[in-house]
């Protein structure tokens, strides 16, 4: 029995050993930090109670790049997900270029975050403005010089980025939905859209869920790109989250509040991400 | 039918074209001038200069930071792989209430953002001296062992434990065991493991930033950001710079595509 004990640590100890270090004690201490004055110099930190937490919803900073963070999470979605499926249809067609579509789609994902947010920074301040100065739409210009650019600029880059990453779950749930089902439904006159709906939509359904995990936790964690397309501004008004918590902590050194934020954070993320997974779970259905 | 596969295929080329022209805009410009880029900023450059990548290559110190970039991607991988292969298979195999505890703290972990962690972290690791390389492997251990065990862990499930158990009746310790007989099983989904880590690792900014912010050990995201900083009225060298960054990307993905796409979509259904 020792024996049997000695060789499970064996295995199991050093994984668990970083996990502990690196996850599970940061996080205890950083629950505890939130509840007192720390300010990540001095050794000597008192209790205050909620006395933090109090100061976050004082922050008007905080809320709005709360709200900032929510509208984007929602537009970004749902024209990620619009267009992952789309593109999932569109090259499960049998097309020639299929594959190589495919390979094009998907490209922008592996590319991280803070360099695509300089790409499109060149591409919105630079070759739109051209785009709109050859063409005479003014629509082009002074792109991420206001917020509503700013937050339509970081939808269209995060949809560039993670669609063909969408489009590619599609794809295999696509590929799993029974031929006969499909023949079946034809013999019995279904037209195309009604094959979408009672056939298709039902059975891909859990890649949905997924897709809908994947989509709503990034975008709601977004920094990288965040930072590097506009870097919160003009005037902190495309300020997300993330960056919010960051700079409280690095930029303003209020330990103790950035981390009462990064708790509220967690919270948010945890519901919103667990409520979401059982609401889609529960409308699925068995093959 | 026909003309409807047609306009099928019409829809993909300009998908296809939309998709594309971010990396067009930005591959014609890193051969422009300053002023040229100005000038012209959509069209093909006048000349196939390569000037702005000699310079960016120059002061970025490319070489360099690629082969930081490299080390702390494939040394993360070999803790990652090696780490978490060994748990998931000892906690696969061994049905008590303290191995399913431990699967399931690792799975709950998936849920929580770095930044809860990210403050009391950097403080730790700056007491136990560890704000350096060693040590950011060490962390990415911490954070990727996670999902890789969960990836290991279903595919143990599918390996007959008569195999377990062949072993150990032909004179295997455990040890032997895991090397000789599951560790070769494992192949497909070290694979996944191993692309699913990289991309993560070799992209990753934020980390690095608090952990190695030195200019000797910078990463190549960690440089793009600080030389991005410098060169921000002169794109042209910006742009090279960025079509630097990107170029091991894509070769990485042309060698590996089968792999990748594999991959990304084991790992997505979670």
């Amino acid at each position: 029995m020792k024996k049997n004990r000695l060789e499970f640590w064996g295995f199991v100890g050093p994984a668990v050993f970083a996990f502990t270090l690196i996850v599970v004690i940061p996080l205890l201490f950083g629950i505890y930090y939130s509840f007192t004055d720390w300010n990540g110099i001095s050794s000597n930190i008192k209790f205050i109670g909620f006395e933090n937490y109090m100061e976050v919803f004082k922050d008007e900073g905080f809320l709005k790049s709360f709200i900032f963070t929510t509208k984007f999470t929602i537009a970004s979605v749902i024209t990620i997900n619009i267009i992952g499926f789309s593109l999932a249809l569109l090259v499960t067609r049998g097309l020639k270029m299929s594959n190589v579509l495919r390979t094009i789609f998907f490209m922008p994902n592996l590319i991280g975050g803070l360099i695509l947010g300089f790409i499109w920074q060149f591409i919105f301040t630079k070759a739109f403005a051209a785009l709109g100065e050859a063409t005479g739409h003014s629509w082009l210009l002074g792109w991420l010089s206001n917020t509503e650019t700013g937050f339509w600029g970081l939808v269209i880059l995060m949809s560039w980025q993670m669609s063909g990453y969408l489009m590619i779950i599609y794809i295999a749930a696509l590929q799993n939905i029974p031929q006969e089902l499909i023949e079946a439904s034809r013999i019995d006159g279904a037209n195309a859209w009604q094959r979408v709906k009672h056939i298709v939509f039902p059975l891909v359904r859990p890649a949905f869920t997924v897709s809908l995990f994947l989509t709503l936790s990034n975008s709601f964690k977004l920094y990288d790109q965040n930072l590097s397309l506009t870097g919160g501004g003009p005037a902190n008004s495309t300020q997300m989250l993330a960056m919010n918590i960051y700079n409280t902590a690095f930029k303003f050194n209020n330990m103790g509040v950035a981390q009462a934020k990064a708790v509220i954070f967690f919270l948010v993320i945890g519901g919103i991400t667990l409520s979401q997974v059982y609401i889609s779970k529960k409308g699925e259905v068995e093959m | 039918m026909k003309t409807k596969k047609l306009l099928l295929g019409l829809i993909g080329v300009i998908a296809g074209l939309i998709f594309l022209s971010p990396f067009y805009i930005i591959i014609v410009n890193a051969f422009k001038t300053k002023k040229e880029l100005f000038q012209n900023t959509l069209g093909l450059p006048e000349s196939l200069n390569f000037e702005n990548f000699i310079e960016a290559f120059d002061r970025l110190d490319f070489f360099h930071v690629f082969l930081n970039s490299l080390m702390i991607t494939v040394g993360s991988i070999i803790l990652i792989v090696i780490c978490s292969a060994m748990a998931a298979w000892m906690l696969e195999r061994t049905k008590t209430k303290m191995s399913g505890f431990i699967f399931f703290a690792f799975i709950a972990a998936m849920l929580i953002p770095f930044q809860a962690v990210m403050l009391p972290l950097i403080r730790m690791m700056g007491k136990l001296n560890m704000l350096n390389i060693p040590g950011l492997m060490f962390t990415y251990l911490g954070f990727g062992c996670s999902l890789s065990i969960f990836l290991y862990h279903g595919f143990v499930k599918g390996i007959p434990k008569e195999l377990d158990e062949a072993a150990t009746i032909d004179g295997c310790n455990k040890w032997q065991t895991f090397w000789y007989i599951i560790f070769p099983i494992l192949k497909p989904i070290t694979i996944t493991v191993s692309i699913l880590n990289t991309v993560w690792i070799w992209n990753d900014f934020l980390l690095p930033s608090l952990i190695i912010n030195k200019p000797e050990t910078h990463t190549i995201p960690l440089r793009t950001f600080f030389f991005f900083g410098e060169y921000t009225k002169q794109w042209h060298l910006a742009l090279a710079g960025l079509t630097l960054t990107i170029i091991p990307v894509i070769i990485f993905y042309f060698i590996a595509q089968k792999h990748i796409i594999k991959s990304v979509t084991a790992g997505s259904i979670k």
